[in-house]
C-alpha cells in the first residue's frame, strides 16, 4: 500500500518536474540557425563570444541555408546563416559577407591530371563526358561524386560551375564533405567537390582553367569557385545581433576563420 | 481497519492499476496512430498536388525544379531486396536446417548464439565494413565505382540472416517429432526427411522469417547510405550506384525544406504502405501456421 502511494508520487513528481524548465528567451539570448558549412565556425565565435560577454546565451543551430532563410524571415532566429547567395524574395534580406569559401575540385592522387578547364568539369558532371581517356587521366570509367539536394555546397556548385545544366541522376550522392571526400580518396577514378578548407592530402584539388585552387588565386581572382559565407538579418542588425556580427568581424573573429581555412573578408 | 473496508480498498486499487496499465499499454499503439497521420497529413497533399502518377512513375528526381519522380527509389529498394533475399535465404534457410537436423548439441551451443550476436551489431558497423573491405573488392574485381545494388545486397543479405535463421529454426523445432519419426521409420534418409516432410510442414513459418527478412532489408536505411552510392537513376547493372526509399529520406531530410521537405514525407508514405503490407502478409502466413498445427 505504502509502496503504490510512494510510487504514484514519484511519478506525479517526475510528470510535474521535466517540462517546462527552459528559460524564456530574452534580451541576453541570441540564436543562429542556417548553413552547416558555417555551424562549425559559429559554434566557435559564439564559445568566445560567450566568454567576452557572461550572461549572454547564444545559441546556434543547424538546419541547412534554405531553413536558416527562412527562419530568419520569420523572426525565429536573430540571425540567418546562409553558404549560398540569396536569390529573389530573399534579397529582402540585411546581408553581411562574414568569411569566404572556396570550393575545390578533387581528384584521387594518383591522377595524372593536375587541373581542368571549368568546361570539362561541367561536361563531367552533366553526364556528357564518361571516361577518363579522353581528358588523359586513368583509363577507366569516371566516378562522379555530387551532394544531395538542398545542400549549399551543391548549390554554390551548381550556380557556378553547371549554370542551367543538371548534374546528372547517376552521380554517386553523398550528404557531407566528408564522405566525399572519403570516396574520392579511395576511388582512383573520382571526381568530386568539397570545401578548399577541407582538402586534404588524400586528395587532390584540381587546378580550374589553369589556376591552381590557393588562398592566393583566391585573392587575385584567377580561381573563380568561391561562395560567400552570409548572416542575414531582417533589417540593420541591432542589440546583441549587432555586438556579435562586429565581433566576427574584428580582428580576433577573423583570424579564427582563416586558422580553419576559410578566408577572412578583410 | 475492518475487513470490508480493506477488501473495498484493494478492489479500488486493483482497478487503479488496470486503467494505468491499460493506458501504458494504449500509449504504444496510439505512436502509431501517430505516426502515421503525421506522415500521411505531411506526405498526401503533395502527393495529390502533382499527382499519383507522377510521384510513383516519375524517373526524374531534382526537388530544386519541382520534380519528384520517385520511380528510381522504388526500382532501387526492390533491386536491392531482392538481392537481399537472393543471399540471405538460401544461407539463412541453409543454417537453419543445419542448426535444427544436423548439428551435433556442441555446435548448436557455438552457432546460435553467435548468430543471434550477428542481430545486435549496429547497422553503421555494418555499413562501415561496407565500404572498407566489400566496396573496394567489388570495384578492383569487377569495376564500377563499387558503391552499388551488389554491395547494398550482399551487405543486407548479411543483415537478415538473424532474423530468417532464427525464425526458420523455430518453425522446424515445432514441427512435431511424430513427422521425423514417421519419415525415418517409413526408410527416408535424413535429407529426405528435411526436403519433402520438414520443409513442407513448416513451410509458412520459413516464409514469414523470409517476409519479415524482407521488411528488415527495405527498412534498413544507414547501411545502405553508405554503401550503396545513391545515385537517384534507375541502376543499369549490378555494379550501378543505387538509391533506396530509406535512403532518400536519410540523405536529404537535413537541408529539404517547404515542398522538398513533403516529397520526403510523401517517400515516407509510400515506404509506409510497402512495409505495413509486407508485415501483415507476415502475421497472415504467421497464424496460418498456427491455425495448421492444431
Amino acid at each position: 500500500m505504502l509502496r503504490f502511494r510512494l510510487s504514484c508520487l514519484i511519478l506525479a513528481l517526475g510528470v510535474a518536474l521535466f517540462p517546462g524548465c527552459r528559460p524564456r528567451a530574452t534580451g541576453n539570448s541570441l540564436t543562429l540557425a542556417g548553413s552547416t558549412s558555417i555551424q562549425p565556425f559559429a559554434d566557435k565565435w559564439a564559445e568566445v563570444f560567450m566568454e567576452k560577454h557572461p550572461g549572454v546565451a547564444v545559441n546556434v543551430q543547424g538546419g541547412g541555408s534554405s531553413a536558416g532563410i527562412q527562419a530568419c524571415e520569420s523572426g525565429a532566429c536573430g540571425i540567418g546563416m546562409s553558404s549560398r547567395e540569396l536569390k529573389g524574395d530573399e534579397k529582402a534580406l540585411h546581408e553581411i559577407v562574414i568569411a569566404r569559401d572556396g570550393l575545390a575540385v578533387i581528384v584521387h592522387p594518383s591522377n595524372t591530371r593536375r587541373g581542368l578547364k571549368t568546361g570539362e568539369v561541367k561536361q563531367i558532371f552533366a553526364g556528357d563526358l564518361r571516361r577518363w581517356a579522353p581528358l588523359g587521366g586513368p583509363d577507366r570509367p569516371i566516378t562522379v561524386v555530387t551532394r544531395e539536394e538542398g545542400s549549399g555546397t551543391r548549390g554554390a556548385f551548381q550556380e557556378m560551375v553547371m549554370g542551367k545544366t543538371r548534374i546528372f541522376s547517376g552521380a554517386i550522392t553523398e550528404d557531407s564533405n566528408g564522405t566525399v571526400r572519403e570516396i574520392v580518396a579511395r576511388d582512383p577514378a573520382a571526381i568530386g567537390f568539397i570545401s578548399l578548407g577541407l582538402v586534404n592530402d588524400q586528395v587532390r584539388a584540381l587546378a580550374l582553367d589553369g589556376a591552381a585552387a590557393t588562398d592566393a588565386n583566391i585573392l587575385n581572382k584567377s580561381y573563380r569557385l568561391v561562395r560567400p559565407f552570409l548572416f542575414l538579418s531582417r533589417g540593420e542588425p541591432t542589440g546583441r545581433a549587432k555586438e556579435f556580427i562586429a565581433f566576427v568581424l574584428s580582428d580576433e573573429g577573423q583570424a579564427l576563420v582563416a586558422k580553419e581555412g576559410l578566408l577572412p573578408v578583410r | 481497519m475492518t475487513a470490508k473496508t480493506r477488501g473495498n480498498r484493494l478492489e479500488r486499487n486493483d482497478r487503479l492499476i488496470r486503467l494505468a496499465l491499460l493506458v501504458v499499454a494504449f500509449s504504444a499503439v496510439s505512436v502509431l496512430a501517430v505516426i502515421t497521420v503525421f506522415i500521411v497529413g505531411q506526405g498526401a497533399p503533395i502527393m495529390f498536388r502533382y499527382g499519383f502518377k507522377s510521384f510513383l512513375a516519375g524517373t526524374e528526381w531534382y526537388p530544386a525544379e519541382k520534380l519528384f519522380g520517385l520511380w528510381p527509389m522504388i526500382v532501387g529498394s526492390v533491386f536491392v531486396t531482392l538481392g537481399a533475399m537472393v543471399i540471405g535465404v538460401p544461407l539463412g534457410l541453409s543454417c537453419a536446417i543445419v542448426l535444427t537436423e544436423f548439428a551435433s548439441k556442441r555446435v548448436r551451443g557455438v552457432i546460435k548464439p553467435v548468430v543471434e550476436l550477428l542481430a545486435g551489431i549496429p547497422s553503421v558497423v555494418y555499413g562501415f565494413i561496407g565500404v572498407v573491405i566489400l566496396v573496394p573488392l567489388i570495384r578492383e574485381t569487377f569495376g564500377g565505382p563499387g558503391l552499388s545494388v551488389l554491395a547494398a545486397a550482399v551487405i543486407l543479405g548479411i543483415m537478415i540472416l538473424p532474423t530468417i535463421i532464427s525464425i526458420s529454426v523455430d518453425a522446424l523445432q515445432a514441427v512435431p517429432p511424430s513427422y521425423r519419426e514417421g519419415s525415418i521409420a517409413l526408410g527416408a534418409t535424413k535429407w529426405q526427411t528435411v526436403k519433402m516432410v520438414l520443409l513442407p510442414a513448416a513451410r509458412s513459418g520459413i516464409v514469414a522469417s523470409i517476409i519479415l527478412g524482407m521488411g528488415r532489408a527495405i527498412g534498413e536505411t544507414m547501411a545502405v547510405i553508405m554503401v550503396a552510392g545513391n545515385a537517384a537513376a534507375v541502376p543499369g547493372s549490378l555494379l550501378a550506384p543505387v538509391r533506396t526509399l530509406t535512403s532518400n529520406i536519410a540523405l536529404e531530410m537535413g537541408y529539404a525544406a517547404g515542398e522538398h521537405r513533403q516529397a520526403l514525407f510523401a517517400t515516407g508514405v509510400i515506404l509506409f504502405v510497402i512495409i505495413m503490407a509486407l508485415n501483415s502478409a507476415a502475421n497472415v502466413t504467421a497464424s496460418r501456421m498456427k491455425g495448421t498445427r492444431r
